[in-house]
């Protein structure tokens, strides 16, 4: 399945990949400022520059071939789709209780205590049907959406 | 003590747009943004603004304008603002006052008081979609005479550079300019068959793979020079002078050489590359022949070797004397040249225009009857396609580009290369700064400026009727003056527009 891959020699660590990630899962999705400013409970960044100087790279879910969380996940939220190999949560059904998070290997997996608690976790901006937004306004063309 | 600088840049950020996403923060090396903990926002420090823009395009909500400082000095047409700020400077310093790019005052551009001809009636235009059209050069030195044996070419030809179009990229040292910076030229030069310059600051081993693609440069540092790099170049190129700076050498400060740069250079690690004013082994024609062919000897007459000097009061003679002594090829590089750094006084005071020169050479090697032995490069302050064209037209077999080259790769001339802290990550070594440069893109974008020009090039050239460059070269019958002196037409050797 086509992932998300860092090329890490090329990433400025602008975190422009979070601002794009909030605003594609919000709900003024081509309206940075809106997203930003008009939104109660703004969405978590699903993607997260790591940083050590000067390296760094985004990081979100690897969407794994075995799923850990998925394993993990009490009550069926977390799954992963037989056909596009995507790792969701359904959100409705998650509640909160963090077992994704402790089986994650990537620590791609962040606590979202806005309202109701969920797990926020990449979905490859698959509601949207483009290539994710992260990689799509990467200043550098530090990410790749690719096949390997 | 006070310090008298005053901000030159406002930065304004529109409160209504910004998200406070640090962005901004996270990419000014000058640190003119932070983010204010306390009141949870981003502010901006306006004094340490250089107006790079690396904000103003990053920004996600084109929240960011950069204006110039409104503070005003009491009018005065001899002592300016800038002016006054030198001297500030210089009264809390005691230091020589330093800069990057090249010269930036208003003396006349020369390229903008040429105007080109065109076919009308009398002579057929050439449309260049339709047409096969030739932009093919070659840089080395051309025989007096052909001889032809059974049909076939007894004259033997000295080497030659081939390039598919007549612009190379110019010698930018690895130090001065950043390795992705010299890996996004020299792929860009491969892919658009023509070639980059590696400056003088040798060749990094990852770059060797473009050797045939390579000029190599010998100056008066003598930094990364060796048999295997003489040999990896596909030209030679020795630095006399800098049209920013001539007459005075080069300066690559410790804090610039890093391992790599220290590798490539052959000097320790840390170390200040200093490149002296002369060639200690060059006093005279002679001993500048001695070092062509030392580097001919060194390459077995494969490679061409040129010599690149400023152009000064008295090139015309300095260039006929360089034919003399065996070079294939003479880059001339004008007062408006960039630079990695330079003194301000030297580099905005030293040297003559670049239009001037190159006409002045390109007749006395004429009416010498040594023209067609050296090949002439025309380096600095070439902006664009016409730019080119007009060179070409006044006597260049091709130009340089330096300074256009890095505006390809997102420079905007913000005259700050010596500080190091280049936020385009071009002429920097700061590796969370030179990671800002991919050279994929680098050398897509500096391909796309080749390809671009190349295309207009040849719609000129259509225009006038011509269907190969090589009829252009010193053709300057296509060139008038407009606003011109009579002297300077003179020297321009071209008639008035209406003539």
């Amino acid at each position: 399945m086509k992932k998300v891959y860092a090329k890490e020699e090329y990433c400025l660590g602008c975190r422009l990949c979070e601002v794009h990630c909030i605003v594609a899962h919000s709900d003024y999705k081509n309206d940075i400022v809106k997203a930003f400013k008009k939104q109660e409970q703004r969405p978590l960044p699903r993607v997260i520059v790591e940083e050590n100087r000067p390296v760094s790279f985004a990081l979100q879910c690897r969407h794994c071939e075995d799923a850990p969380c998925t394993t993990a996940c009490i009550t069926g939220a977390m799954q992963k789709d037989p056909v596009t190999g995507v790792v969701t949560c359904e959100e409705s059904r998650c509640v909160g209780c963090w077992t994704c998070i402790l089986a994650c290997p990537f620590g791609a997996i962040a606590r979202n205590e806005q309202g109701k608690k969920v797990a926020s976790k990449c979905d490859l901006c698959s509601e949207l049907g483009d290539i994710p937004a992260c990689v799509k306004n990467c200043p550098n063309a530090a990410m790749v959406f690719e096949e390997r | 003590m006070i310090n008298y600088s005053t901000p030159e840049f406002l930065i304004e950020r529109d409160r209504n747009r910004c998200i406070d996403c640090k962005v901004c923060v996270r990419q000014c090396a000058n640190e003119a943004h932070s983010f204010d903990e306390e009141e949870q926002k981003v502010v901006s420090h306006d004094e340490k603004c250089v107006a790079c823009h690396r904000c103003v395009v990053m920004c996600p909500t084109h929240a960011l304008t950069i204006k110039r400082f409104p503070l005003e000095f009491r009018q005065n047409s001899l002592w300016t603002g800038r002016t006054i700020k030198d001297i500030y400077m210089q009264a809390e310093t005691g230091g020589i006052l330093s800069t990057g790019m090249g010269n930036d005052k208003p003396y006349p551009i020369y390229w903008d008081h040429m105007l080109l001809n065109a076919s009308q009636v009398t002579n057929p235009s050439i449309d260049p979609l339709r047409e096969p059209m030739e932009l093919k050069t070659f840089i080395g030195r051309k025989p007096d005479r052909l001889e032809f044996k059974d049909g076939k070419l007894a004259t033997k030809l000295s080497t030659q550079l081939e390039l598919d179009l007549p612009v190379i990229f110019s010698a930018m040292s690895y130090g001065s300019i950043s390795l992705n910076a010299h890996k996004s030229l020299a792929k860009a030069s491969q892919v658009e068959g023509t070639f980059w310059n590696t400056g003088e600051g040798g060749l990094h081993r990852d770059l060797y793979e473009y050797g045939p693609n390579t000029i190599v440069q010998v100056a008066s540092g003598r930094f990364g020079v060796n048999p295997e790099y003489l040999n990896a170049g596909a030209a030679i190129e020795i630095k006399i002078g800098q049209g920013a700076k001539p007459g005075i050498g080069g300066h690559l400060p410790g804090e610039k050489v890093d391992w790599e740069v220290s590798k490539t250079r052959m000097i320790p690690e840390g170390t200040d590359a200093i490149s002296p004013a002369p060639h200690h082994d060059i006093y005279s024609i002679e001993d500048l022949h001695q070092l062509i062919f030392s580097l001919k000897e060194a390459t077995n007459y494969k490679k061409p070797v040129g010599v690149k000097i400023a152009a000064v009061h008295n090139v015309a003679a300095i260039a006929s004397g360089i034919a003399r002594a065996g070079a294939d090829f003479i880059t001339l590089d004008g007062f408006r040249g960039g630079t990695g750094s330079a003194p301000l006084r030297t580099r905005d005071s030293v040297g003559i225009p670049i239009e001037l020169a190159l006409a002045a050479v390109d007749t006395r090697l004429r009416n010498e009857g040594i023209r067609g032995s050296v090949s002439i490069i025309s380096a600095s302050s070439i902006r664009n396609s016409s730019d080119v064209v007009k060179a070409i037209a006044l006597g260049a077999d091709a130009v340089y580009i330096g300074t256009a080259a890095l505006i390809s790769l997102g420079c905007h001339v913000c005259q700050k290369c010596n500080t190091g802290k280049c936020n385009w990550g071009i002429a920097t070594q700061n590796p969370n700064l030179t990671k800002r440069l991919n050279p994929e893109i680098g050398a897509q974008r500096a391909a796309n400026l080749l390809l671009a020009w190349k295309r207009e090039i040849k719609e000129m050239l259509g225009g006038m009727g011509i269907n190969a460059l090589e009829s252009l070269r010193g053709n300057r019958l296509m060139l008038r003056g407009i606003g011109l002196s009579d002297r300077d037409l003179k020297i321009l050797g071209i008639n008035a527009a209406g003539e």
